[in-house]
């Protein structure tokens, strides 16, 4: 238990490497020019610690897509400069970093958080200060702020169509669920959502297997095995994944050595993408699945663009792209859009200007910014090639509406998000203002 | 989808052209519009029966099939750079030059479901026995009354005694659900004695299946599922403590360096993760050298190599970690733990910088891919089981080394007593950093390992740090038996608890318990006597 104490005490050795790193990150954004002719924008990102892994590309991503707006004459004629913060995966220091951004650096906008417990953790600082945070990862819903727009996936627009494709006879009509995650607020909530979305599909208690692990986890045995003997059922078997980024890489060794083969158990995951893939040989994983609203081997003349603008920025070509780089490309677009419609950078005219915004996306089709803060989307299905890319097998027609409230779970089919009059509220069950003459 | 195929196969069957030509017709059906159409086309190659066809539908299946702008379908595969060289799918022979405008052919879990039963219908009939076997094997997998009748004429024209035997072993499981109702009772009492959790499902869908199924074959097919069930449970117990030994070994290589640094030499190393990470990015560096400079068929060395390499690099920093600063700390525990945290953080952020932050691919050379089926249910992936091995090796290794060579003398007489063996002309100084450097070194030996099996990214060390330090303390400060009894311990309770408690309580509990067993016997299982305790 020296452990325990010694964490406390190093905490504070922690937030002051983080502090430097946050400096070196600030110097590296180059030295502030003068006030009246740039516009600032804050990355809020984690550039060390366990979510670095992920976050970090899209600092990147960010960082490309303000180099390529400032090389097409900037923004209402002003140069638009970064301001890169570390908050370091450390969830309170997040809030920290965002009211640093918003009252110091006096940001229009921010761009950042991966994790659903760093986003809560802002979520306060964004409501206080009325900043505008631009969001870009898939996550369990079941929120929508005023001052926050989401990019990435509702559950509506992930989980339940991977989970019906799975359903469907393309999908190998699977009876029989496995529903895996780390344990923490993304996979619980959607978990929920689910198990009461599968049960409204008629399928039986028993069929249902829930199992959560710990962050990180390393060792799979029982749960493969477990797997396996739950499948042995005779009933066809699918695994819906929610486990989180480097617990899955493990996982998936495991299954290929385990000798569990697509074809016989599917499993569909939601935090799986390029990125990802990259570090796991998937040569035995092939036929494996993921849903998300975005794959880089999607063929339209945007994606082609966006990759390209990508490895050209990088300077490296084996680079790949994924689903919250598109969102984070998709929200950075879009505000430069509301922006330039509302002609000014301040936050109230810039949301009444987004919402209906539209933006060719990557993913081939056009989205749009709904008023409840979310945006349509496609929603597609991949499966995991041997050269780390997604087929894509299934796939929307248009695009699909997310719901900020899932219809799935009781209390919260009754709640509605809607930011323009006469709702004005994100979680209502009657409007805030009665329509007139009533 | 059935219309389609009885359609596709008329169609064959009334064009009343050679059979070649039936199956090229099929074949350029491969590449239709839809999923269901390419389901259609694959399936009358199976019912076809012509085993020429076995190239295009495994082309399909790993996705080498292609369809040219002009229709044509032909196998592809890598030539020189970036093109592609083709090949004729039916009659194996080179195109030249190769056709304009390959699109690959699209497969999805349910087509390549339909390639699996047609190609085993096909191999069924391979001149080839190793085919053969293999397509009786699987046959059981995609049972269907279709299939039945498949198998049955197999098993009639079939010389090879084992691969007959094969086929009649599918064959019965087939019967399970396909077969008549006499069929059914012989194939359930000749099934009862096995033990594969495919059958008990098969057993348990008839137990349970309703009007259906006769209520005499229900009787006995829950009665067999009763007694298949019983050995299923001495199974459980079995892979559990396979499970158990293997994370015990992990845990034992994690922790088998830090008994050594901190617990022979009493420093709390916080930089111990890091150095199992720096012996991962070696194993990715070797691998990168090999892949990129040695002939493909080398490859599966590069794991042998890395081993002494990354011996040798997290050694060199090991040494270097103690002749730069934990020299001047010794005896000043909480400024080595504070000062090893940083050098923790600085190599993680080294390595984040020269390699990136995202995960880095290692594979397992094919000698370490797959597994084993000991019983249905049980398989032994190979990569665990080496890892066992080596494990016991690095032990058997380290113990000689302590036990049996000077070094191992003068290290055992300066962690005793340092002044007496100053006294008697041992430089301990010099002493001390190679004992570092065995410590650091061996972690580095772990990193190879733990590649095999997790992640490599900068936080691999974080991952295993707070383990390791458990599994000392629990041990036993000092002793490396103390070391190896706790982790083959701790990975064992933890396997037998996770099936109970699941994975997040389970690892609770082995924490409370571990505290609680520490407020008993401070000095964990192994408590060194005498002096050498009083460090």
């Amino acid at each position: 238990m020296i452990m325990i104490s010694l964490k406390r005490k190093l905490r504070g050795v922690l937030a002051g490497t983080a502090l430097l790193a946050a400096s070196v990150g600030l110097l590296a954004a180059g030295p502030a020019a003068a006030d009246d002719d740039t516009i600032k924008i804050g990355v809020l990102h984690s550039l060390s610690g366990t979510m670095a892994i992920s976050e970090t590309t899209l600092k990147d991503t960010v960082l490309m897509m303000v180099d390529d707006l400032n090389k097409k004459g900037g923004l209402l004629g002003k140069k638009v400069e970064a301001v890169v913060v570390d908050p370091a995966s450390n969830w309170p220091l997040f809030a920290e970093k965002a009211r640093e951004l918003l009252t110091k650096d006096k940001v229009s906008v921010v761009f950042g958080c991966w994790t659903s417990v760093s986003r809560k953790s802002v979520l306060p600082v964004f409501e206080e200060l009325n900043g505008l945070l631009f969001y870009p990862v898939q996550y369990e819903g079941e929120e929508s702020s005023n001052n926050i727009f989401y990019t990435g996936a509702a559950p509506n627009q992930q989980a339940i169509p991977a989970v019906e494709y799975l359903m469907s006879k393309d999908g190998g009509d699977v009876k029989r669920w496995v529903l895996a995650g780390t344990d923490y607020v993304y996979p619980r909530t959607t978990n929920k959502i689910l198990e009461a979305f599968l049960k409204s599909k008629g399928v039986a208690p028993e069929d249902i297997m829930i199992n959560y692990t710990p962050f990180g986890q390393s060792d799979w045995q029982t749960i493969v095995a477990d797997i396996k003997k739950f499948a042995s059922a005779g009933k066809k078997t699918a695994v819906v994944s929610t486990i989180n980024g480097d617990a899955n890489v493990p996982f998936y060794k495991e299954l290929a050595n385990a000798g569990i083969k697509a074809s016989d158990i599917p499993v569909v995951a939601f935090s799986v993408g390029e990125e990802e893939l990259a570090g796991i040989d998937t040569k035995n994983l092939v036929g494996h699945l993921a849903a998300w609203n975005y794959f880089e081997s999607v063929k339209s003349p945007t994606n082609d663009a966006f990759i390209k603008m990508w490895h050209d920025y990088i300077k490296n070509p084996k680079r790949v792209t994924n689903d919250p780089m598109e969102a984070t490309y998709i929200g950075f677009k879009m505000w430069t859009q509301a922006v330039l419609q509302a002609g000014t950078t301040d936050v109230n005219a810039v949301r009444q200007a987004l919402y209906g915004q539209k933006v060719q996306a990557p993913s081939g089709m056009e989205v749009v910014m709904n008023t409840n803060h979310h945006l349509s989307k496609p929603v597609m299905i991949g499966e995991i090639q041997p050269d780390g890319q997604f087929d894509v097998v299934w796939q929307t027609k248009s695009v699909i509406k997310a719901d900020a409230w899932s219809k799935y779970i009781p209390e919260s089919a009754k709640l509605t998000a809607d930011w323009t009059y006469p709702w004005v509220c994100g979680n209502c069950t009657e409007p805030k203002y009665k329509s007139y003459g009533n | 989808m059935a219309v389609l195929r009885l359609f596709l196969c008329l169609m064959v069957l009334t064009a009343g052209a050679a059979r070649a030509d039936a199956l090229s017709d099929l074949v350029a059906h491969l590449a239709g519009d839809s999923f269901s159409d390419r389901e259609a086309a694959v399936a009358a190659l199976g019912d076809l029966g012509d085993g020429r066809a076995i190239p295009a539908l495994n082309a399909l299946n790993d996705g080498r099939l292609y369809v040219a702008s002009d229709g044509r379908v032909v196998i592809g595969d890598p030539g020189t750079g970036d093109a592609l060289k083709a090949s004729d799918p039916v009659t194996g022979s080179w195109l030249d030059p190769v056709p304009a405008g390959l699109d690959r052919i699209r497969v999805n879990n349910r087509l390549r479901n339909g390639i699996a039963e047609a190609l085993g219908k096909l191999k069924l009939f391979s001149p080839d026995r190793a085919d053969r076997l293999v397509a009786a094997r699987e046959a059981a997998r995609h049972g269907s009354a279709d299939t039945m009748a498949t198998l049955r004429h197999a098993a009639e024209i079939e010389a090879d005694a084992e691969v007959k035997a094969a086929i009649l072993s599918s064959l019965m499981t087939v019967q399970v659900t396909a077969g008549t109702k006499t069929e059914q009772l012989a194939a359930i009492a000749s099934l009862a004695g096995r033990m594969d959790p495919e059958i008990r499902g098969l057993l348990g869908q008839l137990a349970d299946g309703g009007t259906v199924v006769e209520p005499e074959v229900k009787a006995a097919a829950t009665a067999a599922a009763r007694a298949i069930d019983r050995r299923l449970a001495i199974l459980d117990y079995a892979i559990n403590l396979f499970q158990g030994l293997s994370l015990g070994s992990v845990l034992l290589l994690a922790a088998i360096g830090l008994a050594i640094t901190f617990g022979v030499m009493g420093v709390i190393n916080m930089a111990h993760g890091e150095m199992i990470m720096l012996g991962a990015y070696t194993t990715f560096v070797t691998q990168e050298a090999f892949r990129r400079y040695l002939p493909e068929s080398w490859f599966d060395a590069y794991l042998i190599v890395s081993i002494p390499a990354a011996f040798l690099v997290a050694g060199a920093v090991g040494a270097a970690l103690e002749r730069s600063v934990i020299r001047f700390l010794y005896g000043r525990p909480l400024e080595t733990l504070l000062a090893t945290w940083g050098v923790s953080l600085m190599l993680q952020q080294l390595v984040r910088t020269v390699f990136g932050a995202p995960n880095k691919e290692v594979s397992n050379p094919s000698w370490m891919s797959g597994g084993f089926v000991i019983s249905g249910g049980f398989t032994v992936t190979w990569n665990r089981l080496y890892i066992i091995l080596f494990c016991a090796l690095i032990l058997l290794a380290l113990v000689a080394v302590i036990r049996r060579t000077a070094f191992g003398l003068h290290m055992r007489a300066v962690t005793q007593n340092r002044g007496m063996a100053a006294a008697m002309g041992i430089p301990t100084a010099r002493v001390d950093a190679l004992t570092f450097a065995l410590g650091s070194g061996v972690a580095g030996m772990a990193g190879v390992a733990l590649s095999q099996i997790g992640n490599v990214s900068p936080n691999l060390g974080t991952l295993y740090i707070v383990d390791s330090f458990m599994v000392v303390v629990f041990g036993g400060v000092g002793n490396l038996m103390g070391t190896l009894v706790g982790a083959l311990g701790l990975g064992i309770i933890n396997k037998f608890l996770e099936p109970v408690a699941g994975a997040v309580l389970g690892k609770i509990v082995v924490l409370i318990a571990i505290i609680l067993f520490i407020q008993v016997r401070p000095r964990g299982l192994f408590a060194l006597k005498g002096r050498a305790a009083e460090l």
